[in-house]
């Protein structure tokens, strides 16, 4: 009896695949895999790879270090592969509060160090409204962050779904 | 079909065959004998095997009768209307709905769950949780002995913002009653580092989202991790069978985060097949706001499903505003 535990990653995934057995049609599913786009994608490139109405989950290649972030609004970090350390400061220029999605800064934003996680596989990090963050990946990554479609959001469906 | 709602309770009367209550509430009547259940309403009878049946009641109970549609199979469930709550037999089966012998009746929400809770209760035997699978928990069947309510009302937690965050639920540990499932021994239960400067205490978490999974002690029955706005991460263990057969008032998402789950996916409305749709570590898919689906994990791996939790978008879909997809390409 096998009860190993199956993660996967960039260099070891196997897809799985929609079979139409009815009236139905295999692009409705959204089908893809985290790490066959995390594979084809440039370095922090938020790929969205779930969305829902205005909410999406993106998909990011965690390489080197990430530019610095800032969102008006909670996020979440998920580490699938790789460990990363993010770093956090109270940014004393502040996003719209009603603005919805990541936003870039320019540069190293100025305030005062909250602090940083190190997170390994399978750890989740709170990303809290306001704190400007910058993910710095120790090796080749892959991470799902849980946002609201934004200016960074990117959205091929046609590239990384099922057809 | 009829729109009035129900506001009577149910009736619970003894029955000395076997020793369980006889569970009445508007037009249905619900007996068990050792092996099966009864359902009798003004058009027929219905019968099911009643392991399979706890197992799908425990859900509908727990969730609060969940988004949309609980189908114990194919044929019998109910459906939320968030307030009141439909009961059917073959409403949304082509079979039933062209013999007419389909039937529903809806119920104030708070009138059914008293109803179905005391039925789960009387009929759940000693060792028999309907939470956990099959290999991890005795037999449902015989006469009435005993009961389990530790395990029928079992408290799914539900974060407000994240785990482990000030004043939000806790991580799982030995110490809470949370160990490691013998299926997940493998799973590394580290946590990970988290330096907060001084000023900022509390505003930084950080948790292990796979310990945390791999401690679950339950099955097919997600909490909430962590919440954006109306967006809420609801992990969950998945070990054989989806009891139910999830009928979507919205679209939902899975995420497989280890191992595989296949999910058989038919119509909503008629239980026509659509699609078999095989997931494995890393593979991401949307059901559609028009589909029912039940999910197949020949070993315990962890989903992370995530929903939309905004009031009303059950109208939304169900008048056609929204598209049932989640995008379009
Ligand atoms: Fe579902």
């Amino acid at each position: 009896m096998s009860t190993a535990t199956r993660f996967a990653s960039t260099d070891d995934y196997v897809k799985g695949g929609v079979e139409i057995i009815g009236a139905d049609s295999a692009p409705r599913y959204l089908f893809s895999n985290m790490f066959e786009v995390a594979s084809k994608a440039q370095a922090w490139e938020r790929v969205v790879v779930a969305r829902n109405l205005e909410f999406t989950i993106e998909c990011a290649r965690a390489e080197g270090e990430s530019p610095w972030f800032i969102c008006a609004h909670d996020e979440t970090c998920l580490v699938m592969q790789g460990d990363i350390d993010i770093h956090f400061i109270a940014a004393e220029t502040r996003p719209a509060a009603d603005s919805n999605g990541a936003q870039r800064v320019a540069g190293v934003p100025a305030g005062a160090n909250m602090g940083h996680v190190r997170l390994a596989r399978g750890h989740m990090a709170l990303l809290p409204a306001n704190a400007a963050y910058q993910m710095r990946a120790r090796q080749l990554g892959v991470v799902l962050l849980q946002s609201i479609e934004g200016p960074l959001s990117v959205q091929r469906w046609a590239s990384i779904c099922q057809h | 079909m009829n729109t009035a709602i129900n506001y009577d309770a149910h009736r619970a009367t003894p029955d000395a065959r076997y020793g369980y209550q006889v569970f009445t509430i508007g037009s249905f009547s619900f007996t068990r004998d050792e092996y099966f259940v009864r359902v009798s309403y003004p058009k027929g009878t219905y019968v099911s095997d009643v392991g399979l049946f706890l197992r799908a009641m425990m859900r509908d109970v727990a969730w609060g009768f969940f988004y949309g549609w609980v189908n114990f199979d194919d044929v019998f469930g109910t459906v939320n209307h968030y307030g009141s709550v439909d009961v059917f037999v073959g409403s949304y089966n082509a079979g039933y709905q062209s013999a007419g012998t389909d039937f529903c009746e809806r119920f104030d929400a708070n009138k059914l769950y008293d109803c179905f809770h005391a039925l789960l209760s009387d009929w759940t035997n000693e060792g028999f949780d309907p939470f956990a699978a099959p290999l991890e928990t005795g037999s449902p069947y015989g006469s009435k002995h005993g009961n389990n309510d530790a395990a029928v009302n079992f408290q799914r937690e539900l974060a407000e913002r994240f785990v482990g965050s000030p004043g939000d639920t806790e991580l799982r540990t030995d110490a809470r009653g949370f160990t490691v499932n013998r299926q997940f021994a493998d799973v590394p239960q580290d946590e990970p580092e988290v330096h907060t400067e001084p000023g900022f205490e509390g505003q930084l978490s950080a948790f292990n989202l796979f310990a945390y999974l791999s401690r679950s002690p339950v099955t097919w029955n997600p909490s909430i991790a962590s919440v954006v706005g109306q967006s809420a991460y609801c992990p969950t263990s998945e070990e054989h069978m989806l009891p139910i057969l999830h009928g979507n008032d919205r679209v939902e998402w899975f995420i497989q985060l280890s191992d595989e789950i296949t999910w058989q996916v038919a119509d909503k409305a008629t239980a026509a097949p659509r699609a078999m749709i095989t997931m494995k570590a890393g593979d991401i898919a949307a059901m559609p706001a028009d589909i029912s689906h039940r999910g197949f994990s020949p070993k315990r791996s962890m989903l992370l499903v995530w929903e939309n939790m905004t009031p009303g978008l059950e109208e939304r879909y169900g008048s056609g505003e929204l598209a049932p997809t989640a995008a379009e390409f």
